[in-house]
């Protein structure tokens, strides 16, 4: 068991530059009401924000250069097919997991 | 562990959280390994990984603080990108705290505190379900994410010694999953006439994703194609 001074010290920093953005909004909100607008708005976050964390990663980027990670991609596909017909988590990542194993072990 | 997609069941208790968490478990479980064994690889001590995963506790920053520690990046530097990946969080507590104004200060700082997109994932079904969150709930959620998170971080950490090649069991392939599979229960919910506008939203943010992503990292085109999309959603809606 060893502790590195640089390592803790990234450790404490990037531990409150991440709980930042995810208490803040929490103490703004409390004293105000939101129009309505904004209420619209945060509602189409959640499909937006996801179907971006699904393509980000099937993208890869190395210095700035853009290119598709195509297993990734090749492997969504049936794995949308089992979130589509069984609408479970767990099936959908365990399957997506092992159908992932069989084309980087097997293809 | 293959329970049902997000419960349907009515109530909004603790346990209830715990049990609307299961679904997403192997997906934390996964993940969680997979960053113990790249934690291992890239010199960091048993100790260290736990610290990391209990007190940044996000799955994407944990990887990228691994690899800019095992190039030799300044701290600054380090700490600078573990903001940005995460700075996507504000606009998922955003979203989620409204709900919560009822509950008491310290309730909302508990639950902004271990806010993850999985258990985000999961309280936005759990919205268009029911129409309502409580705090307890949402306890019930994240406690056990983190708890699991944490957990498997150390097992992959100890197996790290013997294990080098987490892409090899396809366990990195757990997030897209899950992203997806969140990203289904969500459409799920969306209301017959409204599909024509879900549909256009979503091809949106993938011609988004794509353009940003030709000129920004990929974590500053997630924060800037959903705010474009969702504003060009309020737009769009009638």
């Amino acid at each position: 068991m060893s502790m590195n001074s640089t390592v803790l010290a990234v450790i404490a920093l990037s531990a409150l530059v991440t709980v930042i953005p995810r208490i803040l909004p929490f103490i703004l909100v409390r004293n105000l009401r939101l129009p309505d607008a904004v209420m619209k708005w945060l509602s189409f976050v959640p499909v937006c924000i996801l179907t971006a964390l699904v393509i980000e990663n099937m993208l890869m980027q190395e210095q700035s250069r853009l290119s598709i990670d195509w297993p990734v991609l090749l492997i969504l596909l049936p794995t949308a097919i089992i979130a589509y017909k069984y609408r479970s988590l767990s099936m959908t990542v365990v399957s997506g997991v092992l159908l992932m194993a069989i084309y980087r072990n097997i293809l | 562990m293959l329970t049902d997609s997000v419960s349907r069941s009515t109530s909004l208790t603790f346990v209830q959280g715990f049990r609307d968490c299961l679904p997403t478990l192997f997906g934390y479980i996964s993940v969680g390994i997979a960053f113990g064994i790249v934690g291992t690889a890239s010199h960091l001590s048993i100790l260290e990984i736990t610290l990391l995963s209990a007190s940044v506790y996000a799955g994407a920053a944990q990887f990228a603080i691994c690899a800019l520690l095992l190039a030799g990046s300044p701290l600054s530097a380090i700490v600078f990108s573990a903001f940005i990946i995460n700075l996507r969080n504000f606009l998922l507590s955003a979203t989620l705290a409204p709900h919560f104004t009822k509950e008491s200060f310290l309730h909302n700082i508990g639950v902004g505190i271990l806010m993850t997109d999985e258990s985000f994932g999961v309280a936005a079904t759990k919205l268009k379900q029911f129409g309502s969150l409580s705090a307890h709930w949402m306890h019930g959620l994240n406690l056990t994410a983190y708890l699991f998170w944490n957990l498997s971080c150390i097992v992959g950490a100890v197996s790290g010694q013997w294990i080098s090649d987490p892409e090899a069991w396809g366990l990195d392939f757990a997030l897209p999953a899950m992203f997806l599979g969140l990203l289904f229960l969500q459409l799920e919910h969306v209301p017959s006439a409204k599909w024509k506008l879900y549909a256009t939203l979503i091809l949106c943010m993938i011609a988004a994703m794509l353009g940003l992503s030709l000129l920004l990292p990929t974590h500053i085109s997630v924060i800037l194609a959903t705010v474009i999309v969702a504003s060009l959603g309020v737009v769009l809606d009638k």
